[in-house]
């Protein structure tokens, strides 16, 4: 089990600041996921720690050992890229061996590795095929062999599943986790999906504009964000974020309530902030719906989004102006101007009048 | 007013078109083919099988240059006639060491040029133009530059040799003061070799450039974090890749290589004696400046087989390209 530290690891392509100087350490063992928008520089990142490229500063360090300067065969590490980069011209078995050979494995010991790790992934059939005869999901498994048979200390993962077509992608992603379980190994994964990144990773390390913006757990990241990028980022529909004077309120879709079902709730006893929404339009998503509304007055038409259950659903009708409550502890404030999470709203009085001033707040 | 103008003028244009187009000759696919492969066709029999089969029929004729129609079969006898001279063995060994010799420098150069190009470096496109610059080169240029380069008295190479203190009265290639490259068989040998190199190696490098540009450039990243070193690198994954077009791009510069006469012919002309004679050249020595144009066809149709070999290997892996 190894840990991963990056110092201040920077890159610039001429004027173009790709990374601005990162500082990230997994835990032993850890399954740390980094996401953003493209061109964020997590692929960068990622090509700085496999050796892929040459940082403009900083250093990686591998389980104590500064790699920086080490070229990309002499450092333990193992990277499964989107593309697979399976070698075309060689079967299934011999993709599988190609780095025990290159690190001179005697042969005994080579074709049990590659049985072990052929099992482990459950392409035992596979292994005299040609990578050309394989699906995208069989082509993942074969890279995935192909990784873990060296036993590196690190695994890379750069968007994996990005390929597969959506079913076979939520199968992948539990056989992904699995066998991190089954091996142990560090692993840092790579992607644009913050479905993905929150469901798969121990942390989630989300990234903007080639810096670091929050590392934490997928919870501690949906719940306490720590900047409005990150709040918009993470859960699918994003927090909605109200710009009100210098602060900005967030809150998140399903926390946003039509005032008769809040009294039903169990949050009814708390202190809560009522808004009035214009609904647009209702959205049915399965389980739940989804409102599309604004919000006047002081806040400017600003959009939002609020997730319904099934029993709120008949007491929001489209086209009327509705009272949503928020319960007091759910709102998040941020800093206009940094985008930084300010003080929580319960000591911050000025806060909480501004939300009042326009809508009234509301004790129930 | 004027609106019912334009909505009358747009109903008479939609009026026009018919349901269908008309159909034409363009639209009967096989008509079209016919007249298309037509030109290639007849370009192919009346420059490529005509002559062929005329130089069959010549072959085993007693047709001379002053009477060159066809009267008397005689068999094989011009083949037995060839056979038996000293200068047809020497000639088919030469032919055989030139294009085995170029074959395996070419090959070499070409996989050395191409990893080279690559890469990224300084210069990169003058080096590339460069390189390509042997190929657009007239030949007559050509060959007044390498006439001069292994001229016997005036050779720049002697001279440079001679300047260092190998070349001359005792020293290790001493004691003449010039090596007269074409005039001595093996340096001769290599000299035809060394020019046949020089200008076939742009097309074969750009050939196999076009390959190796297109492997991703993420097999070969995959291949450093498995832990490959350069030359396992190269080993298995670049040439493996390169595999047919490299194998297809050297075949198909040998079998120019193997039936051209115009190296020897501009250089050594066969000499001294015949020691540097090859099957092309010796052909059109026998058959168009000797007159024996009988003798001349037998010869040349000696290569035939050699050179039908080397095709339908090239055209096969060219098939089995397509097919992976």
């Amino acid at each position: 089990m190894a840990v991963l530290e990056v110092r201040g690891l920077a890159k610039h392509f001429g004027d173009f600041k790709a990374l601005k100087g990162i500082d990230l350490t997994t835990r032993e063992g850890e399954f740390l996921t980094i996401v953003g928008p493209s061109g964020c520089g997590k692929t960068t990142l990622m090509r700085l720690i496999a050796g892929l490229e040459t940082p403009t500063a900083g250093d990686v360090v591998l389980d104590g050992k500064v790699i920086t300067s080490l070229p990309p065969r002499a450092r333990n590490i193992a990277m499964v890229f989107q593309s697979y980069a399976l070698y075309p011209h060689m079967s299934v078995a011999d993709n599988i061996a190609f780095p025990l050979k290159a690190r001179g494995v005697p042969r005994s010991e080579q074709a049990q590795l590659i049985r072990w790790a052929a099992g482990a992934l459950g392409i035992e059939n596979l292994l005299h095929r040609r990578p050309a005869r394989l699906s995208g999901g069989e082509k993942q498994k074969v890279a995935l062999a192909r990784a873990i048979v060296r036993k590196p200390a690190l695994f890379i993962f750069d968007e994996p599943l990005s390929s597969l077509d959506a079913q076979v992608r939520a199968l992948a992603r539990a056989e992904l986790r699995q066998l991190h379980e089954r091996t142990g190994v560090t692993t840092v994964y790579v992607t644009h999906d913050q479905i993905e990144a929150v469901g798969l990773g121990d942390r989630v390390a989300v990234m903007q504009a080639g810096a670091l913006r929050q590392i934490g757990a997928p919870q501690e990241l949906y719940n306490e964000p720590a900047n409005t990028f990150v709040a918009g980022f993470i859960g699918t529909p994003p927090m909605n974020l109200l710009t009100r004077g210098d602060l900005i309120i967030g809150f998140r879709p399903e926390d946003a309530l039509p005032r008769a079902a809040m009294a039903k709730s169990k949050d009814a006893s708390q202190e809560a902030v009522a808004f009035q929404v214009n609904v647009a339009r209702i959205e049915f998503l399965g389980s739940e719906w989804l409102a599309y509304g604004s919000i006047d007055g002081a806040f400017e038409n600003a959009r939002v989004l609020c997730r319904l259950r099934q029993e709120a659903v008949g007491m929001v009708k489209v086209g009327d102006v509705q009272d949503f409550v928020v319960s007091s502890s759910r709102l998040r404030f941020f800093d206009r101007t940094t985008g930084l999470r300010t003080v929580p709203a319960a000591t911050c009085a000025p806060a909480q009048e501004a939300v009042s001033e326009v809508n009234g707040k509301v004790r129930m | 007013m004027k609106n019912d103008k334009t909505l009358g003028a747009v109903r008479k244009r939609k009026a026009l078109p018919k349901p269908y187009p008309p159909t034409g000759i363009a639209d009967r696919d096989g008509v079209v083919g016919t007249l298309m492969l037509a030109p290639a066709v007849l370009y192919v029999v009346a420059l490529v099988a005509v002559p062929f089969f005329l130089a069959i029929a010549l072959s085993v004729s007693d047709a001379t240059v002053g009477d060159p129609a066809i009267h008397h079969f005689v068999g094989l006898a011009n083949f037995i006639d060839v056979m038996r001279e000293s200068a047809f063995l020497l000639a088919l060994r030469n032919s055989v060491i030139v294009t085995l010799a170029t074959l395996v420098l070419l090959t070499v150069l070409t996989i050395i040029l191409v990893e080279l190009l690559a890469r990224p470096f300084p210069g990169k496109r003058f080096a590339e133009i460069l390189i390509i610059l042997p190929w657009a080169m007239p030949a007559a240029l050509a060959a007044v530059g390498w006439l001069w380069l292994l001229d016997s008295e005036f050779s720049p190479i002697d001279w440079v040799l001679r300047s260092v203190g190998l070349l001359g009265p005792g020293t290790a290639l001493g004691p003449a003061n010039n090596l007269y490259y074409l005039g001595r068989e093996w340096l001769g040998l290599g000299a035809i070799v060394v020019i046949n190199v020089w200008r076939t190696l742009p097309l074969s490098a750009i050939i196999v450039l076009a390959g190796r540009t297109a492997i991703p450039n993420e097999l070969f990243e995959q291949a450093a974090l498995d832990g490959a070193g350069y030359f396992r690198v190269l080993f298995r994954i670049t040439l493996p890749a390169l595999g047919i077009l490299l194998t297809v791009a050297i075949l198909f510069t040998v079998l120019v290589i193997f039936g051209d006469m115009t190296v020897v012919a501009l250089t050594t002309r066969g000499g001294p004696g015949y020691t540097t004679e090859v099957l092309p050249y010796w052909a059109y020595l026998k058959g168009i400046q000797g007159g024996a144009l009988s003798q001349g066809a037998a010869v040349a149709l000696f290569l035939f087989p050699v050179l039908l070999a080397a095709s339908i290997l090239v055209l096969r892996m060219a098939y089995r390209r397509e097919e992976a």
